[in-house]
């Protein structure tokens, strides 16, 4: 398996051979900052165009097929149209609430975005507490989106925003439980050992039941988290326009578009850690001449293909359930899931302390 | 990228001003490609044409406070379970013990809320 980290450390050879090590060190973090927001944006105009294409094919649709070979420009054009429309200012909001709502939104995302396992050796952030900073930071969009809905002083985006703080709190407990049953399985918090931990066996099969009641969970959850499929009732548009974004406009309401788009892939790409290997190949005990095969396919292919497959089936979902209300929501999440969740922390810690796992 | 050389808060405050970076520069950009009109209907908050009757940043349902609470309650509950997650194997027995104790009231905690009818949406 090839390792990255042979070309981060060339590049830092390199840099640190003409140049002092403060230098290097900055010169080194905004290469990583100029890579981040390329991966960040194309990967959310990807996720858009995914999104219209696969909702077409459930709904027996082309979708978009115009702009580009079957459409791939689609998105891109949507970007520009987005940057050339005007940004309107509005009498009544709190202006300076109003400005700061996206940057909470977009930061959020991009630090989550940054913790995430691309490949061997190919990891923007390594803590030793990885998966609990990336909690940690994703709840930070929900401030950014309490926020947006509250300055935009206008009566569907209170509610709007309300009925998201209510969800995404509610269903973060759902996340925080079923990643701690997960670090239990571990030992680990730090998201490159965790990783390491499923050399052999992914999580999904060597926690076998647990394992599998944590991920069905962390699914139902991360769904919600990201304010989509059925539990798109904060922005809810036959009752309140477009929840808490209504009064964006312009680039302004893109970047809460774009934020949700990368929130999917960041849910999908934390179940991938946990429970389908992170960029860890496909290994079966036992199996030599498979797992060498499996070896052989990039580990950035293995992580995305994953994260993608995931993805898809997060946007079925949208198409199979109908929208929840508030109420079957809230009991949904503190009635049936939590309580599980707390059953499923002692049954994981059973399997851990009588070794009932593979 | 695990660059040994570099701390990874150093990394993590460089990925937050790349976010940070990157809403500048978006509306940056946006500032010198779109257009700029005034209309006084413009500013208007958009609800149903008419303009809007009373506060807007009104009195809200009680039941999210108790949602906000009860969250709040439990979130730090959890936090407090990650550092003996970590070390679940180490630990034994006595760490089991001495957790699920802090486990029950835990849990009392939620049957309590439930008993209360703080999870009912009235």
């Amino acid at each position: 398996m090839f390792d990255f980290s042979q070309i981060t450390d060339w590049i830092h050879a390199t840099l640190l051979s003409f140049m002092p090590e403060w230098l290097a060190v900055t010169a080194e973090c905004v290469l990583i900052g100029v890579i981040l927001l390329l991966v960040y944006s194309l990967l959310a105009l990807f996720y858009i165009y995914f999104e219209r294409k696969v909702c077409a094919a459930f709904q027996c649709r082309l979708g978009p097929n115009r702009v580009g070979p079957m459409g791939l420009l689609q998105s891109f054009a949507d970007m520009f149209k987005m940057l050339i429309k005007e940004i309107i200012s509005l009498n009544n909001t709190d202006k300076f609430l109003f400005a700061l709502a996206p940057y909470l939104v977009i930061l959020a995302s991009m630090l989550a975005f940054a913790v995430l396992p691309w490949g061997n050796g190919l990891q923007v952030i390594d803590f030793n507490i990885g998966i609990f900073f990336l909690i940690a930071v994703s709840s930070i969009g929900v401030l950014g989106i309490l926020l947006a809905g509250w300055s935009s002083n206008n009566k569907f985006t209170l509610i709007g925003a309300l009925r998201s703080g209510a969800q995404m709190v509610s269903y973060e407990l759902s996340i925080g439980l079923s990643v701690l049953t997960m670090v239990c399985f571990a030992g680990t918090m730090s998201v490159g050992g965790i990783v390491d931990a499923q050399k052999d066996l992914w999580f999904i099969f060597s926690g076998h039941i647990p394992a599998i009641i944590a991920f069905i969970i962390y699914l139902i959850a991360g769904t919600a988290e990201t304010n989509r499929g059925p539990f798109d009732l904060p922005e809810a548009e036959s009752e309140l326009t477009a929840g808490y974004h209504t009064e964006y406009s312009g680039i302004h309401f893109g970047f809460f578009y774009l934020a949700e788009y990368l929130n999917l892939f960041i849910v999908s790409g934390v179940a991938t850690l946990l429970f389908f290997g992170g960029w860890m190949p496909l290994h079966i005990p036992g199996w030599e001449g498979f797992n060498h095969i499996m070896d052989y396919i990039p580990s950035v292919v293995w992580f995305i293909g994953k994260a993608i497959a995931l993805s898809f089936i997060i946007i079925w979902f949208k198409w199979t359930f109908p929208r929840l209300r508030i109420d079957q929501m809230l009991a949904l999440e503190w009635k049936y899931l939590l309580p599980i969740n707390l059953f499923n922390l002692v049954l994981m810690v059973l399997v851990i302390v009588y070794g009932i796992h593979f | 990228m695990v660059l040994l050389s570099i701390q990874s808060s150093t990394l993590a405050i460089a990925a937050a001003l790349t976010g940070i970076g990157l809403v500048a520069l978006a509306l940056w950009l946006a500032g010198l490609i779109s257009p700029r009109s005034f209309n006084p209907q413009k500013g208007e908050a958009y609800e149903c044409g008419i303009p809007t009757r009373g506060e807007s940043m009104a009195q809200f349902k009680v039941g999210y406070y108790l949602f906000a609470i009860l969250f709040l309650m439990f979130d730090v509950e959890c936090v407090f379970l990650f550092p003996w997650a970590v070390k679940v194997r180490e630990l034994g027995g006595a760490g089991l013990l001495s957790i699920a104790v802090f486990f029950t009231i835990l849990v009392l905690g939620l049957v309590y809320a439930w008993r209360k009818g703080a999870l009912e949406w009235k």
